[in-house]
C-alpha cells in the first residue's frame, strides 16, 4: 500500500501543528465558536447530539494492520472501546473530547493517517471498489488513480471552498461495487477499441434530498488526462455551482439546471483550453505509484482446497459462511473474504477495539497485511487462501465476527440515525437491528437470497436508501418517527433509484412493512434465481403496493 | 411549556443542562425547570456569559414534561440527547442512572 514520502508526512505534520493551536486557542478562548467551526470540520471534527465526532479517513477503503491496531488503540484510549465505520469509508469515533483531538490527530500521524478533508466543502476522502486489486473481474486496481487524486485533492488552493463538498469514486471492475454513479464525479475503468485502458467518466451523480445518477460525460479518458479532467470538471462547478442555496449548491443541481449537454460542453472547453504539460500525468509517475499496490505474491495454490472442502462437509455453519462471506479472486485457490460487521441484531458498522485487533491479527497472519473497509460498513481480507478459511472462520467466530450474511437481507447499510446524528430525523440503527433479527443469517435469510436493505435516518441520506433494493428512510411527521419504503434501487452498474411505495410506516410497523415486502417479492419470483432486483424490476410497484396498503389482500400492518 | 437549557461543554462536547444557580449539571434531573416563555429568556439571558467565557457552546431550551418528581423531554431527539443512544444502554448519561 502507499507508504508516505517525506512530503507527505510533513504535510500531516504541519496540519496537525496548525489544528492542534487551533484547539488551544479555542480552549482558551481566543478564538469564538463561529471562528473556530470552520476549522474543525476541516479536519472532520463535528458536534453530534451526545458529544464530538471525529470522522477519520480511510483512502479508498485499503488499511494495513498497523493502522487497524492504532484504530483500536484510540478508541479504547480516547473514546468508549469501539469505532463505526461509514458508508464513505470512513471510521467515526463518537465520543473524543475536544481536547483530545490533537492528540488522537497525533497518534493517527504516526500511521500515516489524518482526518483532513473528511468534512467541509471541499473534496472529501476518495472512495474505491472495496475489491481493488484482488477481484476476478477487475481490468486494473483503481487504487494508484485515488491515490494520485487524493494527493491532488489535499488543500488543493482553488478547490478548498466549493459551492458544496464533492465527492469522488473509482472502481476497476465491470462490476460497480463502489456506488460511482451516485458521486459527483464516478470514475470507471474500461478498456477501449484498441485495447487501451482508460476511464468511464460519470458526472453529477448524489444521494441526498435530491438524488440524481449521474451522467456518462467521457467514454474514454486517457490515464494521463485524469487530473487535467477532473479539474476541468470542479472548475467548472466552482464557477457556476450555485452559493445561494446549500440545498441547491451540489453539481448535481448545476448539471440538471445547466443541462448536461451544456455541461458537458463546457467541461470539455475548460478541459481542452487549460490542457497543459503541467498536470499532464507522466507514465513515470502512475508506474511509480502503482508500484506501492503491487499485488502481495501469493503462492500457487489448487483451485479446490482440500480443508475447506473438509470443513464445509462436517461443519455446514463453516459452509455457509464459505458460501456468502467469501468472493471470487483472480488467483484460484484464493479468496475475497468479508468480515461482516452486521452480526444478527448487532448495530451496522460498529467495531470493538478487540474486534480490530483480531482483524489486524488475521491479517498479518493469513491475509498479506491487507485490510479494505467497505461502504457497504464491512471489513474485507481481499488476499486469503482458501486453505486457512477454516482458521479464519474459528478466531472470527470466537470475536462475534463470522456473520454469514455478506449481501444477504440483514447485511443492511445503516446511517447513525437519531441515537448520534444531530441532522436526523429518526433512529435507523434499531431499525436495522430489528429487520437483522427478524430475517437473521439462517435458511430464510438464504433463501431469499441477495437484498440490499439502506436505511437513512434522514432526507440526507448517508444510508444510501435511495440505491438500496428495499430502502428506508426515516422522517418525522408530528413529533413521531416514520419510515418511508422505496423499492427496485440499485448501486451498481445498473445504478437506480428506487420507487416510493407510498404513506410511511411507524417505528412499530416498518419492519413488518419490510416482512410484507420480502414475502411478496418471495411470492411471485420465478425461481429462486431471480432476485428481489430482477423481480422487483419485472413486475413493478404494484403487487408490492398491494401488499402494504390493502389489509384485504393479506397484509398484516 | 415548561423548559430546560441545555448546552454541549466545550472541553468534550458533553451534554450539560442549566441547573438553577447557573450551574451546568450533566443529569436533566438535577437541570431546572423554566416554567413559561419569560423564565426561559431572563435564564437565556445569564447563560450568555457563560458562551462568552466559552464554557459551553450550542445553548438551547428544549420541552418537557413534568410528572411529580420526573422530568421527561417532549421530543424523542431530546430524550435521547438526555439519556444516551438507544442502542447502547451502557454509553451516555444512561449509564449513570
Amino acid at each position: 500500500m502507499y507508504r508516505y514520502d517525506e512530503f507527505d508526512a510533513a504535510f500531516v505534520a504541519d496540519r496537525l501543528n496548525q489544528f492542534s493551536d487551533q484547539v488551544q486557542r479555542r480552549l482558551s478562548g481566543e478564538l469564538t465558536e463561529e471562528q473556530f467551526r470552520i476549522h474543525r470540520l476541516m479536519n472532520g471534527v463535528y458536534l453530534q447530539l451526545h458529544a464530538y465526532m471525529l470522522r477519520i479517513a480511510i483512502p479508498y477503503g485499503t488499511l494495513s494492520p498497523r493502522q487497524l491496531r492504532k484504530l483500536a488503540h484510540i478508541a479504547r484510549r480516547y473514546d468508549k472501546g469501539f469505532g463505526h465505520f461509514t458508508t464513505r469509508q470512513n471510521i467515526q469515533f463518537n465520543w473524543p473530547a475536544l481536547k483530545d483531538i490533537p492528540a488522537i490527530l497525533g497518534e493517527l500521524a504516526s500511521v500515516e493517517m489524518h482526518a483532513i478533508q473528511t468534512s467541509g466543502n471541499c473534496i472529501r476522502n476518495v472512495t474505491a471498489d472495496h475489491f481493488a486489486g484482488a477481484a476476478a473481474d477487475e481490468i486494473e486496481d483503481p487504487r494508484p488513480y485515488a491515490e494520485i487524486l487524493r494527493q491532488w485533492s489535499s488543500i488543493h488552493p482553488e478547490f478548498t471552498y466549493l459551492p458544496r463538498k464533492f465527492k469522488l469514486a473509482l472502481s476497476g471492475s465491470p462490476h460497480d461495487r463502489a456506488a460511482i454513479q451516485v458521486h459527483d464525479i464516478g470514475y470507471q475503468l474500461v478498456k477501449n477499441d484498441k485495447g487501451d485502458t482508460g476511464f468511464a467518466v460519470f458526472v453529477g451523480g448524489g444521494l441526498g434530498r435530491t438524488p440524481m445518477v449521474g451522467h456518462k460525460i467521457r467514454d474514454f479518458l486517457a490515464p494521463q488526462d485524469l487530473l487535467a479532467y477532473t479539474q476541468a470538471i470542479v472548475r467548472v462547478y466552482n464557477l457556476e455551482g450555485r452559493r445561494d442555496n446549500k440545498y441547491k449548491a451540489r453539481i448535481k443541481i448545476l448539471v440538471h439546471e445547466k443541462g448536461f449537454e451544456a455541461m458537458r460542453e463546457a467541461v470539455e472547453a475548460e478541459f481542452a483550453a487549460d490542457k497543459n504539460e503541467l498536470l499532464a500525468l507522466p507514465q513515470s509517475e502512475i508506474d511509480r505509484i502503482s508500484a506501492y499496490f503491487a499485488p502481495p505474491d501469493l503462492e500457487e495454490r489448487p483451485a479446490q482446497s482440500q480443508a475447506l472442502t473438509a470443513r464445509r462437509a462436517s461443519d455446514p455453519a463453516f459452509g455457509a459462511f464459505a458460501d456468502t462471506n467469501v468472493a471470487k479472486h483472480r488467483q484460484p485457490g484464493y479468496g475475497l473474504l468479508t468480515i461482516s460487521l452486521k452480526p444478527i441484531g448487532g448495530i451496522p458498522g460498529d467495531a470493538t477495539a478487540e474486534q480490530m485487533e483480531l482483524v489486524a491479527e488475521l491479517a498479518e497472519t493469513f491475509g498479506h497485511d491487507e485490510i479494505r473497509v467497505s461502504h457497504e460498513q464491512n471489513l474485507v481480507l481481499p488476499h486469503v487462501a482458501l486453505d486457512d478459511l477454516p482458521a479464519i472462520y474459528d478466531a472470527l467466530a470466537a470475536q462475534g465476527l463470522a456473520t454469514a450474511n455478506a449481501g444477504l437481507i440483514s447485511d443492511i447499510i445503516s446511517c447513525p440515525g437519531m441515537d448520534y446524528c444531530s441532522l436526523a430525523t429518526a433512529r435507523s440503527i434499531p431499525v436495522a437491528q430489528r429487520i437483522s433479527e427478524r430475517f437473521a443469517d439462517g435458511p430464510r435469510a438464504k433463501e431469499i437470497g441477495a437484498m440490499k436493505i439502506k436505511i437513512s435516518g434522514c432526507i440526507n441520506a448517508c444510508g444510501h436508501h435511495h440505491v438500496g433494493h428495499i430502502g428506508i428512510l426515516g422522517l418525522e411527521r408530528k413529533g413521531v418517527e416514520t419510515y418511508q419504503l422505496t423499492l427496485g434501487g440499485s448501486a451498481d452498474e445498473g445504478c437506480k433509484l428506487g420507487d416510493i411505495t407510498g404513506p410511511g410506516f411507524s417505528y412499530e410497523d416498518v419492519v413488518d412493512a419490510i416482512e410484507t415486502v420480502v414475502d411478496t417479492y418471495v411470492g411471485l419470483r420465478t425461481s429462486a434465481d431471480e432476485d428481489f432486483l430482477r423481480a422487483y424490476r419485472r413486475v413493478g410497484m404494484a403487487p408490492f403496493k398491494k401488499a402494504l396498503y390493502e389489509r384485504d389482500s393479506g397484509s398484516d400492518i | 411549556m415548561s423548559q430546560v437549557i441545555s448546552a454541549n461543554r466545550l472541553s468534550d462536547g458533553i451534554v450539560v443542562f442549566r441547573a438553577s444557580g447557573g450551574a451546568w449539571v450533566e443529569q436533566l434531573r438535577d437541570a431546572e425547570i423554566l416554567p413559561d416563555a419569560s423564565a426561559v429568556k431572563a435564564a437565556m439571558g445569564l447563560v450568555e456569559k457563560d458562551v462568552l467565557a466559552n464554557h459551553v457552546i450550542e445553548v438551547a431550551a428544549f420541552d418537557v414534561a413534568v410528572k411529580g418528581d420526573h422530568v421527561e423531554p417532549v421530543h424523542l431527539r431530546d430524550k435521547i440527547r438526555a439519556k444516551g443512544p438507544t442502542t447502547h444502554p451502557d454509553h451516555g448519561k444512561q449509564a449513570a442512572l
